[in-house]
């Protein structure tokens, strides 16, 4: 196993666009930056024309993509145990919220700082192996989780935390109403998704995608990989807190579906049609999935046999995503 | 002795046999996990509902033709491991120029297909599987009675796994293999047709996979999330126990099935989660592994 880096996997079966070397505005290329706009009006007007709790839930699971993207996208790691930082996230924002009347904001940075800590003892034992085992173990320590959870008091076993109320921002503005909450859920989606801009093109980014793709010469230039791999293990747990908490307040419920592992397989799925390493591509692959999964609700079990279709599909045919295959076709990085 | 360290001794007995009979599965689809992966750089995520259909194969023999669970030992494998060589050659050859990663994606995408299609057809209640008149009842060994039926699950288990290391480790077909595991190219320079082998190994070790569905069926109700709960258990002994030993493979199953099942007369709470720290624990103190090379 001469190379174990996703790169090499994606060099191999898809040739990565060319990139046109513009720096752009604020370190997006002006093709993202276009994009950028283009999402934020849509943002803007969208809870206008579609259901807001649609869009709510829409932009929580994009968050979490988007999270779940800084590990696989820009470091190469592939966590499958995701879910458990989301899930746990929004139990911790929950139980806060409903048991403490912590108000939201406070409610979602609790689930984000939990879910960063857990993050910290899982990456810290994960980053010890690579490749396929940091996937296995990821899995193995977020099944731990799950199993805490069914377990431990204050998650409420099988009923989970329910009736969790919105309360109101910073003591002020009561979230009740479903356009206000999507103003602060738009926004929460904004910041995070923005953050991580901001963290792949800082120096400490461009070190992470050395690491991706040549970690022994990442070592040999004298930086300590391990702990820049788990500060990204860490931010993108944090992150994926952070969206399970605004999750679980904007629904006033937080469940063991959340940090099941086949919520980490949907998160997996989102980032692979909307494409892995790309800007855009977790927030196109969420709504496409969570729209699939509104839309194709009755079929039931059918919804499973869909998704694992789409698996295969994108892996065998398709392994740029949707955005990678835009991406591709306008010669552009998006 | 009817009490050791203050637990009846047929609480602790009958949860030590619980355990390895758990250990014996663990075995038994650790090992399938590590032959395959040995030759195909691949974790076959699939396994699990490749040991769920295994159950189900059995169940339908009996239903729909009649055939009891003695031609299901025999048939299942064959069926299910035919099944495999399909979806190898149709789609796994396809990645093993690409990242390991999508391997474990494409097996995962096809578990969650098979595991979907088998809810829909038969629920998720389970169905009962009756233990075969032959292995029915109790043998009385003096401190606890013992089901025929699960001595007859760990013996079957340690037969297969010892055979499958005679196999690996004692024949000409094992030592190409090992080769290959080490040198594909230079082997088939020497005239194997390693593409074959490496089609047949991802059969034997579905096959694997299938005949601990047969032997789990009368235990466990047969039902599509057998597997899947079974599959994150042993990747964790996958783990623990590193991938570069036969021997390793299967004294970790055992072993680890044995501490859960002493965990569960302990501290019956910790029991679920008892492997997961134990992994966490290994890839601390050794992080290739007990058995693993690093």
């Amino acid at each position: 196993m001469p190379d174990t880096s996703i790169a090499a996997g994606a060099a191999a079966g898809a040739i990565p666009a060319p990139v046109k070397d513009d720096h752009g505005i604020w370190g997006f290329s002006r093709a993202q930056f276009g994009a950028l706009g283009l999402m934020i009006a849509f943002l803007a007007i969208s809870p206008f024309f579609l259901y807001p709790v649609f869009l709510m839930k829409l932009l929580c699971f994009a968050l979490f993509a988007c999270a779940f993207n800084l590990l696989i996208g820009y470091v190469g790691l592939l966590s499958f145990g995701h879910a458990a930082y989301f899930g746990m996230g929004g139990y911790i924002a929950g139980h806060v919220a409903k048991a403490w009347g912590m108000t939201p904001e406070l409610a979602i940075i609790t689930g984000g700082l939990v879910a960063a800590g857990l993050g910290a003892i899982a990456g810290w034992v994960a980053i010890r192996r690579q490749g396929i085992y940091f996937a296995m173990i990821t899995l193995a320590l977020a099944q731990m989780i799950y199993f805490f959870c069914v377990q431990a008091p204050f998650t409420g076993g099988e009923d989970g935390i329910q009736a969790i109320p919105r309360g109101k921002l910073f003591g002020l503005v009561s979230l009740d109403t479903d356009l206000t909450m999507y103003w602060v859920v738009a926004a929460v989606f904004l910041l995070g998704f923005l953050l991580i801009h901001r963290i792949i093109h800082s120096p400490y980014g461009m070190v992470l995608k050395s690491i991706k793709e040549n970690e022994p010469r990442s070592t040999s230039l004298g930086y300590r990989t391990d702990d820049y791999k788990l500060m990204a293990f860490i931010l993108s747990a944090s992150l994926a807190g952070v969206a399970g908490a605004t999750k679980s307040l904007v629904f006033g419920i937080a469940t063991l579906t959340d940090v099941h592992w086949s919520m980490s397989g949907e998160v997996v799925l989102m980032t692979l049609v909307g494409g892995l390493g790309t800007v855009f591509g977790p927030v196109i692959g969420a709504a496409v999935i969570v729209a699939m999964q509104n839309y194709l609700a009755e079929l039931g079990a059918w919804v499973t046999v869909i998704q694992g279709v789409i698996f295969v599909v994108c892996v065998l045919a398709f392994r740029r995503g949707i955005v990678g295959e835009i991406g591709n076709l306008l010669k552009v990085k998006l | 002795m009817d009490e050791i360290f203050g637990i009846p001794a047929p609480l602790l007995f009958g949860q030590l046999l619980l355990g390895l009979i758990n250990g014996a599965f663990y075995a038994m689809m650790s090992l399938g996990l590590a032959v395959i992966f040995g030759l195909l750089n691949i974790i076959n995520f699939t396994h699990g509902a490749q040991f769920m259909m295994g159950a189900f194969a059995a169940w339908m023999l009996l239903e729909w033709l009649g055939l009891n669970y003695w031609w299901a030992l025999v048939l299942v494998p064959i069926i299910i491991g035919f099944t495999g060589v399909v979806l190898e050659r149709l789609m796994i050859s396809r990645l093993y120029k690409l990242d390991h990663i999508y391997g474990l994606l494409l097996t995962f995408g096809v578990g969650l297909i098979i595991e979907g299609i088998f809810r829909n057809q038969f629920g998720s209640s389970g169905l009962p599987y009756r233990i075969p008149p032959e292995l029915q009842g109790a043998w009385d060994l003096g401190f606890m009675y013992m089901p025929i039926y699960r001595g007859w699950v760990v013996v079957a288990a340690l037969v297969l796994c010892l055979a499958t290391w005679l196999l690996i480790e004692k024949t000409r077909l094992g030592a190409y293999l090992r080769a290959a595991t080490e040198n594909a190219p230079l082997v088939q320079a020497f005239g194997v047709n390693v593409p074959r082998m490496v089609t047949l190994t991802y059969g034997f070790g579905v096959a694997l996979a299938a005949i601990g569905g047969v032997l789990a069926a009368p235990i466990y109700s047969v039902n599509p999330q057998m597997g899947t709960n079974l599959i994150i258990v042993v990747f964790a002994v996958v783990v623990i126990g590193g991938m570069g030993s036969i021997i390793g493979s299967i004294v970790t199953g055992f072993g680890l099935g044995i501490v859960e099942g002493l965990t569960k007369v302990f501290w019956p709470e910790a029991s679920a989660t008892v492997v997961f720290v134990i992994m966490a624990i290994v890839l601390v103190a050794r992080p290739a592994g007990l058995f693993g090379r690093a």
